[in-house]
């Protein structure tokens, strides 16, 4: 399963490495303190799941037809996270790091596009907004 | 014939429900349903097109015809990540 609503082990990201492999490159999204010049304290994702594991099979596909070297692992956080938690984990290994880098880069960005996820900012005021990405930024 | 609509983030808090069941004619497309949404959501109305949609859990272009029993989501702009 790519998206999970339990806290996203890291460390097991750590050890995808193959013998042949000599890079793993892991991108973690953490939530951050502020958006736009407003403090948030804690973000809500929440997923279309179904469609979000369909979503998300078809990156990792695409990423295994395009770079054949790597092997590419990916989860995605649901629920309410604190600032600091990570909200998406991304593992790519691969024999040379060049391919590794790519692969881990291009699945961080096919994901902010097509799968159905979203998160709902709090802020200190007790107010909340759902992020709009496309929205122009101020 | 019978179709379910599932609602998502900012539509979910502008529908007031997750989720909903709707009759809608022998043939219609997806445009046909988005336009009897906008007639009753506010937010829909705002919308200059449909919104990315997805049935069956694949996204779908505009004039997709739905078939009966269909699971059918209008997606809000997508923020994962």
């Amino acid at each position: 399963m790519f998206v999970t609503d339990s806290p996203i082990d890291l460390a097991s990201f750590l050890t995808d490495a193959r013998a042949g492999d000599g890079a793993l490159c892991l991108f973690v999204g953490v939530v951050r303190n502020e958006h736009q010049g407003r403090t948030t304290i804690s973000i809500e994702y929440q997923a279309y799941g179904p469609m979000a594991e369909s979503e998300l099979a078809k990156i990792a596909a695409g990423l295994a037809r395009e770079f054949p070297a790597v092997s590419v692992r990916m989860q995605h956080r649901v629920g309410r996270l604190a600032v600091g938690e990570a909200s998406v984990a991304i593992a790519a290994v691969s024999p040379h790091r060049a391919e590794a880098f790519a692969a881990c880069r291009a699945a961080i960005e096919r994901i902010k596009t097509t799968v159905p996820i979203w998160k709902k900012e709090f802020h200190p005021d007790g107010s909340s907004d759902w992020v709009d990405p496309t929205a122009d930024v101020i | 014939m019978k179709i379910r609509v599932l609602h998502f983030a900012s539509f979910r808090d502008a529908v007031g429900r997750d989720e909903e069941s709707r009759e809608v004619i022998e043939g219609a497309r997806i445009d046909d349903l988005w336009a009897a949404l906008a007639r009753e959501v506010p937010l829909f109305a705002r919308f200059p097109a449909m919104p990315p949609a997805a049935v069956n859990r694949e996204y779908v272009p505009a004039g997709t015809r739905l078939s009966e029993g269909d699971e059918v989501a209008f997606l809000p702009p997508v923020a994962g990540g």
